[in-house]
């Protein structure tokens, strides 16, 4: 099996299926951390029962996402060395520090506090136990750091000498390695992205509820908290992507042309095309449907500016077309719906009709997994975009990989394939049906809760007095 | 920038030590797990739950050992990944099956006995590739300009799977004397059990393994049999023997602490001899901690973050131990 294909898209697949897969997870847990600090944080300040319902509830479903990102996320930081060692022993001495340094000051945080603010609410102070979120969320967001310096740096490589050996070496100043032009553009993007699509699943969750009964009061703080993320965070997210847009123009300027089609130069203005079949063999949009010189005004800010096109890119440089184009028209396309979701609470907000208003209530439910959606668009985007290179413009995605034979390969992906429908499928389906099932009126603690933890499993403090099981 | 022999050295320990900390941590999570068809109903939840606040902290001090190696030594991660490409696969999705086991038990009683199966088979499979990878490493794997050049299945033969079986005999034992440690009742008795077999077994894998390796190559022969250096490594098998025998009086006197204390010395002793026989190589015989150091820059900036951070976590790390302190039990449910 597999003799006949080439190990290196095997080796790409794989990686591009994991790290997708993963993706998924630490987009929902880092939103979901921030979520139960303020939660926790508001219940501490309040002493309203609601907060502390909705703390213990998500709580169950961030422990859930959690595991499933930490086990995919494992798989990812060796598979830099299982399939492509030639990139790890090149930009090892680059990326290498910025990834330990996610272990020694995200990981081990993460971890390290998790196992308070799972089980150890009745062992420790509250303030220690809001303490622990504080760091569970603190260590999220430090993770999204470091990780994305790292993909930036493949992005837009700086701060570096290439060796004898073609190896990257640190050079100058390690403040140019870790914010590298892209860095501050895609940090931001990525990590309002991640807020974004927590609450759009928080703002689904409520919404079905909502549809149930309307005078649910869990739901309703939920659905008001999400409606707000969404329709204050959207606008945001809209400019942060255009300022992101921007700098790649400056720095990857073929992964925006690929973005946006332009496969032909426009010297007096490029026309902005909505859709259209990308022909990369014959270099041209079929049926595209275009605006004229909105293209230059979205890129350049400016009616008339000229756009260069891929025709100015050699051809074995350029990035697959076709699924850049797409990818980013599904992500933008899902934006505009986040943000009219937004606009629409916001009306039904201003008309007293939030949590009355079923149409909203299914429109909000059916854009639960759009965030979702649009993290793993925006990342194909940029990701294919940098094609064909690991590391943009110096070291070739083809140059990179393991010499592994594709039998190796080909039996690795299909078994991550099936494993991750398999086990991840069970994950979504059992966080869907603790969804389902909702918020209690009083929910219990999770060291407490008989189904979730039986009987008093996470021991108090040892008591040697305490009769031995019968 | 050039590489830097101190810094080197120094990382090499650094990395040494995560993996040790992996090792003695994850092993007795693993080896937990291992044992979890020798449980039953209750007793398996105070075994799962005695490991659930931590089991995730211990599994990152592989992601350091992983990470710090390809930041380190990259060349030594580029060579060593894909030599032993269908282990380390075949370790991540086992680590996958047990670490989602933790959760997803919980969430569906019908599906309870599945998930538990996925945490034995998970555990088993991760310390079965772990074990091997070590054999594959010690028997030599071929390498030619920067580069791994055997096949992928290179690393099976006999020494591999006596490695592969040490070591879940070996995580099979911490994890015995773990539960020893932290549950009483049943459970503990059952522990007390596993953890004679599991010792015997443990002990004469590390004499198998041993002579085994002592034959595999005349360096590794060198190291332990010549004089003077017989002088030096002398303590490493006397104090194994000490500590054999400590344990089998400690198991006796049913003692609580001290079996798990003197099976991490056996970890111990035998990391330490493992680290005779490889020093200074990182690809064992092939290629040294020197040739495939990354550049002193890289090297000495992670140092300031290792230095910074390393007291940190461990000072977290131990609060957390603590705030979980004590036996695991159902109190107020007998």
């Amino acid at each position: 099996m597999f003799e006949g294909f080439d190990p290196v898209i095997l080796a790409r697949i794989q990686f591009a299926f994991t790290v997708s897969f993963h993706f998924i997870f630490p987009s929902f847990s880092i939103g979901l951390a921030s979520y139960l600090m303020v939660l926790e944080g508001l219940w501490l300040r309040t002493g309203r029962e609601t907060f502390i319902n909705l703390y213990r509830f998500w709580l169950k479903i961030f422990a859930i996402t959690f595991a499933m990102g930490v086990v995919s996320g494992i798989v990812l930081s060796y598979q830099f060395g299982t399939n492509w060692s030639v990139f790890s022993d090149k930009a090892g001495p680059v990326i290498g520090p910025l990834m330990a340094y996610e272990v020694l000051t995200a990981f081990f945080l993460e971890a390290g506090f998790l196992g308070v603010m799972l089980f150890g609410a009745s062992r420790v102070s509250k303030g220690m136990h809001f303490g622990a979120t504080c760091m569970v969320a603190l260590g999220t967001f430090i993770s999204a750091f470091w990780i994305l310096s790292a993909n930036s740096w493949m992005q837009t490589p700086a701060g570096y000498a290439i060796n004898a050996q073609g190896q990257f070496m640190p050079a100058g100043s390690w403040i140019d390695v870790i914010f590298n032009p892209s860095f501050p553009y895609r940090l931001v993007h990525t990590v309002i992205a991640a807020y974004l699509t927590t609450a759009l699943a928080v703002g689904s969750s409520a919404a079905w509820h909502l549809l149930r009964d309307k005078d649910d009061p869990n739901a309703r703080t939920m659905f008001s908290m999400a409606m707000w993320m969404a329709a204050l965070v959207t606008p945001v997210q809209i400019l942060a992507g255009d300022q992101h847009g921007l700098n790649t123009l400056e720095y990857q300027p073929q992964k925006v042309l690929a973005m946006e089609g332009h496969f032909d130069s426009h010297p007096h203005g490029a026309p902005l095309i909505l859709v259209g079949l990308p022909n990369q063999k014959e270099k041209r949009v079929d049926y595209a449907v275009e605006i004229p010189k909105l293209g230059s005004l979205i890129l350049k800010h400016d009616l008339n500016a000229p756009v260069a096109g891929l025709d100015t890119i050699p051809d074995d440089r350029e990035p697959p077309v076709a699924i850049i184009f797409w990818s980013f028209r599904v992500m933008v396309g899902l934006g505009v719906l986040m943000l009219t979701l937004g606009l629409w609470s916001l009306w039904a907000r201003f008309r007293g009709k939030l949590y009355d208003w079923p149409l909203l209530h299914r429109f909000a439910l059916v854009m639960g997994p759009s965030g979702f959606v649009a993290v793993i668009a925006g990342w194909v985007t940029t990701e294919c975009g940098r094609q064909p290179y690991t590391v943009y413009n110096l070291l070739r995605t083809t140059d990179s990989a393991s010499p592994l034979a594709a039998p190796a390969v080909g039996t690795s992906l299909l078994v991550f394939v099936l494993v991750y429908c398999f086990v991840f499928g069970f994950g979504v389906w059992y966080i869907l049906k603790l969804i389902a099932k909702g918020v209690e009126r009083h929910e219990p603690p999770l060291e407490e809760s008989a189904p979730i933890r039986t009987a008093g499993i996470v021991p108090g403090p040892y008591q040697p007095e305490v009769e031995k099981a019968p | 920038m050039s590489p830097d022999p101190t810094l080197a050295t120094i990382w090499a320990f650094l990395i040494a030590f995560a993996v040790f900390a992996y090792i003695v941590m994850d092993g007795f999570d693993l080896g937990i797990g291992i044992l979890f068809p020798a449980f039953e109903g209750e007793e398996r939840d105070n075994a799962m739950n005695s490991i659930a606040p931590v089991w995730d902290g211990n599994e990152t001090w592989l992601v350091l050992g992983g990470g710090g190696l390809m930041a380190a030594f990259p060349l030594a991660y580029a060579i060593i990944m894909p030599a032993l490409y269908p282990l380390i696969i075949a370790m991540l999705l086992a680590l996958i099956f047990r670490g989602v086991a933790f959760e997803f038990r919980w969430r569906d009683p019908g599906h309870r006995k599945w998930w538990d199966r996925a945490f034995t088979i998970g555990s088993f499979t991760a310390a079965l590739s772990q074990g091997i990878a070590l054999g594959a490493l010690l028997q030599g794997i071929a390498v030619t300009d920067r580069a791994y050049s055997g096949g992928w299945y290179d690393w099976a033969s006999w020494f591999s799977i006596l490695t592969g079986l040490s070591v879940v005999a070996g995580y099979a034992l911490l994890g015995a004397c773990w539960l020893i440690w932290r549950t009483d009742g049943t459970t503990q008795g059952h522990a007390y059990r596993l953890a004679a077999r599991f010792g015997a077994l443990t002990i004469a894998a590390i004499v198998l393994v041993s002579f085994a390796t002592l034959t595999l190559s005349g360096n590794y022969f060198a190291r332990w049999l010549t004089w003077p250096a017989i002088l030096w490594v002398a303590p490493v098998p006397v104090l194994v023997a000490a500590i054999v025998v400590a344990f089998v009086l400690a198991l006796r006197r049913k003692a609580e602490i001290a079996p798990f204390l003197l099976a991490l010395g056996l970890f111990f002793l035998s990391f330490t001899g493992l680290g005779i026989n490889i020093f200074p190589y990182i690809v064992p015989l092939r290629v040294t901690i020197w040739e495939a150091a990354a550049p002193g820059g890289s090297l000495g900036f992670m140092l300031v973050g290792a230095g910074i951070m390393i007291p940190i976590i461990l000072t977290y790390t131990g609060w957390a131990y603590w705030v979980f302190r004590g036996k695991v039990a159902g109190e107020g449910y007998h």
